[in-house]
């Protein structure tokens, strides 16, 4: 068989044209002959096959896959929901899984050397003793934790999960430049990479023999579901929330491992046992997977400025009942004053293992650039130096290396940078078949419980709030079109229909100078932080949908002219809502964040129509208000086709109050309520309603008892001040 | 010496804090070289839903409570009876502060005690040139550790004013340094930072004051609420030196230990988290009086 050569690949099309390595170091792709290594030779060949035309549209397919997900590379200080979409290079870095093996032995060597000076530094401290380690460093080092030492993990070990950085050197071995031991960062990109290349290269990843990320993440969950002694299965994820540089990656493994996502609120520590503030009241949580930097986790006993976590946590652990993974001080490890040393240690442990890549334990200094691997960039494959993130997970039977991760490819000379360069997905290829693996559960897998009434707090809040900042916009839109559409009818004449639409916008408040007032946007910009701060639970098309839906309204805000432009505008965002309701409703799980979600929907909803109609349906409300009342309510339709008179107070009142066929009625929402609430925790003890569930049936019964005649200015103004208690009440029985 | 100390802490809140979690370090250790308790209790009311007693990572008694009602006001109170013996009256022969590095190199510990701890930047003191500069201003030729310690503390007692207005618990120990004010807690942050800048290991020790003087002897500044002062490792052969720069003197007979560590956030004798929307104030009243001494 003929392998294409350097010169031939260079004839085959988009493929290798351009792609120079420097001279005197190693590449990836080629070697020092320039043919293309045998690992690389399959792909090369698909690759070289694509036209530079289907190559541009399967990486837009990859970057749309990124984006749709949420992948933000957030720099740190960067402010509100911006920063740029992950710099994505669809070439993969290819391993052959024997050279991957060796390289995976070494680093499961290094594990257990980690392991084993964390064990010392925070219990005997021999290797200081004897003259293994200096002193100096380890105390100089803020991460070597004071209050950590002499406790003594519950799960019996520091370390769980790792990354490493590794880079080859220009002889082809390999040397680690860094151990990331505290909160390793990266497994959700790595999963998000592969996904993205996966797209991209869908054929030539099936016939690879790639082999699949899946197994690697199900032996982790499984193992830290194992660790836990009080919680029933219960896993929870620490992030510092929304505001942290890789919350979107938090909430992604947590949504792909079915952990719990918590922000340092939702829990709380209780003589000694670290507990999940619920909707249904505190639950033990027997092992958190950290996602913010030890030091920060724990405000009394660590950081004092930390907002981020958890007052107490430490007791918790030293009591035993909480495992940290990794353990809390697990970062003193990355201190690279130690990194020296390590080989001395190792030695003295019994010597260079085998397995171990040769030179792995090497300390000197090195300033060799890594080797270089392909990036495609501007439609060319470049040589960039890459550097390997690789991953180990501890379980029951012990260390296990992911086969795969993601690559860094620098953006220029020397080793990339942390804010530029690009990620590639890493292969490592069999040369037979390998199983196809997904995160499925299996029969033996140990059981991560979904309990019911594990909603933390603090979504619910979200949840709910979510509910009502979306319908408070849809409302809003609502009343611009009618207002726009008015305009565009009567041309920029005043009338006093328009001029009581307008206050009534005022209050909202909604300036109606403004085509899309800054109100709407602000009030779609809360719906989107509620929505990002429950990522993990709320469907990534809903996300999407809505984040998009703010992107247009701000986008239009920057062109619309009123009247007839901005009323189709307001028509488009509604034909957007009425999708992301869709969604919700065809998507999202009937469970009790989603009852949250329509609680607050169905609120807002009962309290916006109250409101419209104790200013429209009026008496004393100029002519044209009933029609804009109907419309507002979205029922000019129903109207129409029932009683084809013209429009009468009473009974335009009684299809929006009363008409529980009407799923915009303030009845038929004010039942709809009841029931949600009357299914959420604790709604019902004994017999004996919640005081929340008692608010709901006396605010359905005070309005089911009245009649379109009775509804006035004054019964509208006590459902909306009933349905504000409502809202608290809410509030005080599950949110705060 | 033996002492009857009082101590009460008022904290009241604005609005009434809920789901608190405080850790005190209010209780003295007995410490085997200098001061021995003879009893030692501290309380807190509104009475804690959690209570747990433990010794910290340098030794100090710590006592995490955990307060469930809400509440606007919490009054910790230590009562204690401590004997304290004479300390050094003079200092210790010591090599020059650049050499100590030798003798830490031999040191291979990181127990409390060892000098490792006191070197490097802490949380409350991060590196700053400027007490680097001022170190070494005042630092005379050829000093041994020891007549740096001393060196440095006078000057700064020279140079800094007490004043109980011009700082706040929080203020930065470069802040308060910059402007040559403060409380003991500044005097001894930026004594601390001028020892480390000079490659001198030193720490914080918080603790108390004799009330009223001996007879023919000065109040000294600090007494009326907790004191702090400074220790430094001037080597193998001298060990810690104490230094009170707030009073210029080696701490003695009349300071009592309660707490050591590398800068105040180890020591601090109310350290706590707490939901709560309002402000919060703080009153601190100290007495400690000598038992069976004729008072004046």
């Amino acid at each position: 068989m003929l392998h294409p050569t350097r010169r031939q690949a260079l004839e085959q099309g988009p493929g290798l044209a351009g792609y120079r390595p420097p001279a005197g170091g190693f590449d990836e792709l080629l070697d020092d002959e320039g043919r293309v290594r045998p690992v690389w030779r399959h792909f090369v060949e698909g690759f070289a096959g694509l036209s530079e035309a289907e190559l541009k549209q399967r990486t837009a397919r990859g970057e749309q896959y990124l984006h749709d997900a949420g992948v933000f590379f957030r720099r740190q200080g960067a402010e509100g929901a911006g920063g740029r979409t992950w710099p994505f290079s669809p070439v993969p870095l290819i391993l052959h899984e024997r050279e991957w093996r060796d390289l995976a032995g070494g680093l499961v060597q290094r594990a257990e050397l980690l392991e084993a000076v964390a064990a010392d530094l925070y219990g005997e401290n021999r290797l200081v003793a004897e003259g293994l380690l200096p002193a100096g460093p380890v105390a100089a080092n803020p991460a070597w934790l004071r209050p950590l030492v002499g406790v003594r993990p519950a799960s019996g070990r520091w370390l769980h999960f790792l990354a490493f950085d590794v880079a080859r050197r220009p002889d082809g071995r390999w040397r680690v430049l860094r151990d990331r031991t505290d909160s390793p960062a990266g497994a959700g990109t790595a999963l998000e990479t592969r996904l993205a290349t996966q797209r991209v290269f869908q054929e030539l990843f099936q016939d690879s023999h790639v082999h699949r990320l899946a197994g690697f993440f199900r032996a982790f969950r499984n193992a830290l579901a194992g660790f836990d002694r009080v919680g029933g299965g219960r896993v929870g994820m620490l992030t510092a929330g929304p505001g942290g540089p890789n919350y979107f990656e938090h909430a992604y493994l947590a949504r792909y491992l079915g952990f719990m996502l918590f922000e340092g609120e939702d829990i709380a520590v209780e003589n000694g046992v670290a507990t999940v503030r619920t909707v249904a009241g505190p639950r033990p949580l027997g092992v958190v997977w950290r996602r913010l930097r030890a030091g920060r986790a724990d405000p009394l006993e660590l950081d004092e400025a930390s907002g981020a976590g958890v007052p107490g946590l430490v007791s918790a652990i030293r009591e035993g009942a909480l495992s940290a993974v990794n353990a809390l001080g697990a970062g003193v490890l990355e201190e690279p004053a130690l990194a020296p040393f390590l080989a001395k240690i190792a030695e003295a442990r019994g010597g260079p293992s085998p397995g171990a890549p040769e030179g792995w334990w090497a300390a000197e200094a090195e300033d060799a650039p890594p080797s270089t691997a392909p990036v495609r960039a501007e439609g060319a494959l470049r040589a960039e130096p890459a550097v390997l993130r690789l991953f180990l997970a501890l379980t029951p039977e012990g260390w296990r290396a992911m086969p795969g991760g993601y690559a860094r490819l620098g953006g220029g000379d020397g080793a990339p940078a942390r804010d530029r360069g690009s990620v590639a997905d890493i292969w490592v290829v069999s040369d037979a078949p390998v199983p196809v693996d997904t995160m499925a559960v299996r029969p033996s897998d140990a059981y991560v419980r979904p309990l019911p009434g594990t909603l933390p707090s603090r979504a619910a809040d979200n949840l709910f709030w979510l509910g009502r900042y979306v319908e408070r916009a849809e409302a809003a839109i609502r009343l611009l079109r009618a207002l726009h559409l008015r305009m565009a009818e009567t041309g920029a004449r005043d009338n006093p229909l328009l001029a009581s639409l307008r206050d009534y916008l005022r209050d909202m408040p909604l300036d109606p100078g403004e085509t899309v007032p800054q109100g709407l946007l602000s009030t779609l910009d809360s719906a989107l932080v509620c929505a990002s701060r429950v990522h993990d639970r709320f469907s990534i098309d809903g996300w999407t949908a809505l984040r998009n839906l703010t992107e247009a309204a701000e986008e239009m805000a920057r062109t619309a002219r009123p009247g007839d432009d901005t009323a189709r505008i307001m028509t488009a965002l509604l034909h957007r809502l009425a999708g992301l309701s869709g969604l919700v409703h065809e998507n999202m799980y009937r469970f009790t964040g989603w009852r949250f979600l329509i609680l607050g929907r169905e609120l807002e909803r009962a309290s916006g129509m109250a409101s419209a109609l104790a200013h429209f349906a009026d008496p004393a409300a100029p002519e044209g208000a009933l029609d804009l009342a109907m419309e507002i309510g979205d029922c000019a339709m129903t109207y129409q086709r029932r009683y084809s008179l013209g429009t009468q107070r009473n009974m335009v009142v009684d299809l929006m109050v009363f008409d529980t066929m009407n799923p915009r009625s303030v009845l038929y929402l004010l039942d709809r309520m009841r029931n949600l609430i009357a299914l959420l925790p604790g709604a019902e003890t004994h017999g004996v309603m919640s005081p929340l569930a008692r608010a709901a049936l006396r605010a359905h019964a005070a309005i089911a008892v009245e009649t379109p005649e009775t509804v006035d200015r004054a019964a509208l103004a006590a459902l909306e001040e009933r349905l504000d208690e409502l809202s608290d009440l809410v509030s005080g029985a599950y949110l705060t | 010496m033996l002492y009857d100390i009082a101590l009460a802490i008022r904290q009241h809140y604005d609005a009434p804090a809920a789901a608190s979690r405080q850790t005190l370090r209010l209780l003295p250790p007995t410490l085997a070289d200098r001061q021995q308790v003879v009893a030692a209790v501290v309380n807190a009311s509104p009475p804690p839903a959690e209570r747990r007693d433990r010794r910290d990572f340098f030794g100090n008694m710590a006592t995490d409570l955990a307060f469930a009602g809400a509440h606007e006001e919490v009054v910790y109170s230590l009562a204690a009876r401590v004997r304290r013996e004479a300390g050094r009256g003079a200092l210790p022969d010591s090599p020059p502060a650049a050499g100590l590095a030798e003798d830490m190199a031999a040191i291979r510990s990181l127990a409390p005690d060892a000098p490792h701890h006191f070197l490097a930047a802490s949380p409350r003191l991060p590196a700053e040139p400027e007490f680097a500069d001022y170190a070494r201003a005042v630092l005379p030729a050829g000093a041994g550790a020891a007549e740096a310690v001393e060196a440095v503390g006078l000057a700064l007692h020279r140079d800094m004013a007490f004043d109980a207005q011009a700082t706040e618990v929080d203020t930065p120990a470069l802040e308060a340094f910059r402007r040559r004010r403060g409380v003991c807690q500044d005097f001894t942050h930026a004594m601390i930072a001028c020892l480390r800048a000079l490659g001198v290991p030193a720490g914080y020790v918080s603790g108390f004051l004799r009330t009223d003087p001996p007879p023919g002897k000065p109040r000294l500044q600090g007494a009326d609420a907790m004191h702090a002062w400074v220790r430094a490792w001037c080597g193998r052969e001298a060990g810690w030196v104490e230094y009170d720069p707030t009073n210029a003197c080696l701490a003695g007979e009349g300071h009592v230990t309660v707490a050591r560590g590398r800068d105040y956030s180890d020591v601090a004798p109310v350290r706590g988290v707490l939901r709560s929307a309002g402000s919060q104030t703080s009153r601190h009243e100290v007495t400690m009086t000598p038992v069976g001494e004729e008072l004046p």
